[in-house]
């Protein structure tokens, strides 16, 4: 099983996302100017400043040429982890609900926070449980997720709320305290803590290896069923 | 070529974190009075083809999903 991690100008976890993403299958660098994803088997589309966020987060690198085959990946049903600037990417690119905005206290933040598992559904979290605690660090200055009143019900409703901020550690002011959430299919999750910088014990928890090493069983067992 | 100015704001009943901040300010500075102050952001641009001003706004300028826009066009003088 092989994760593609995408690199754009301005990215800056992608070699994070890369080496924690291989403790658990391979992983390859894919570039944001490539038409191919080169069959990977998930792709993640890491944090970051992509593009220098000219404009508004995650904007410009939506028409990246790769995002394409991202797109066109995701509705196939194809696992994409968008982590920080990966899921505001993923959110102005259609491919999750929802917006980021600037943290209620307009500060960039940097802190490990504990999040409940909400959702267990997607191939990220399939390996965990609901009301699993994970701590993971966030670091981020527009995290704050929005989606219009009806929006956020048909979200609650259709179960894709993956993971929340738990009681009390809501760092940004994102409505329903949601820090991670999926598309209605279930296959593209974005959450805005960091998974692949607590993958590995020097990190101090490897709460966020649980997340990939479930897409990478979730992949393993795939292939066997279609085998 | 047109000129066309693009007014993005925040759309109503959105929190406005950097608006509260300004307006906060405000008192500090002998300007009392001054409420409901809301940040956008503007944008300048002269374009060959006006009409597809709109969707240039709904694809890229703005995210229509937490932003307003309105565009006003400033100088359609032909060059």
């Amino acid at each position: 099983m092989r994760f593609g991690v995408v690199r754009f100008p301005g990215s800056c976890d992608e070699v994070d996302a890369l080496l924690a993403c291989r403790r658990f299958a391979d992983a390859e660098l894919l570039w944001h100017g490539d038409r191919s994803l080169g069959g990977v088997d998930a792709v993640v589309i890491p944090g970051g400043f992509s593009y220098g966020d000219y404009l508004r987060v995650g904007a410009i690198a939506r028409f990246s040429p790769i995002m394409a085959a991202v797109a066109a990946f995701a509705r196939d049903g194809g696992p994409v982890l968008g982590i920080c600037n990966g899921f505001q990417v993923l959110c102005e690119a259609d491919l999750l609900p929802g917006a980021l905005l600037p943290n209620t206290g307009l500060r960039f933040l940097c802190r490990q926070v504990d999040l409940t598992v909400d959702h267990a559904d997607s191939p990220f979290t399939r390996a965990l449980a609901p009301g699993d605690i994970l701590s993971l660090p966030v670091k981020h200055g527009a995290g704050r997720f929005y989606a219009p009143d009806d929006d956020l019900r048909g979200l609650e409703e259709n179960n894709q709320v993956a993971l929340r901020y738990a009681l009390g550690e809501n760092p940004n002011g994102s409505l329903n305290d949601i820090a991670g959430v999926t598309n209605a299919a279930g296959n593209v999750l974005g959450l805005m803590p960091h998974p692949e910088h607590a993958a590995h014990p020097l990190s101090g928890s490897t709460d966020g290896g649980r997340l990939l090493q479930s897409a990478a069983h979730a992949c393993a067992s795939n292939a066997r069923a279609v085998a | 070529m047109t000129g066309v100015r693009v007014l993005i704001r925040p759309k109503a009943g959105i929190l406005d974190p950097q608006g509260q901040a300004v307006e906060r300010a405000l008192p500090a500075l002998g300007f009392e009075g001054v409420s409901d102050v809301r940040v956008g952001r503007m944008v300048e641009l002269e374009a060959s083809d006006p009409t597809r001003i709109a969707e240039l706004c709904e694809r890229l300028l703005a995210n229509p999903l937490i932003e307003d826009y309105e565009v006003v066009v400033t100088d359609d003088s032909a060059r």
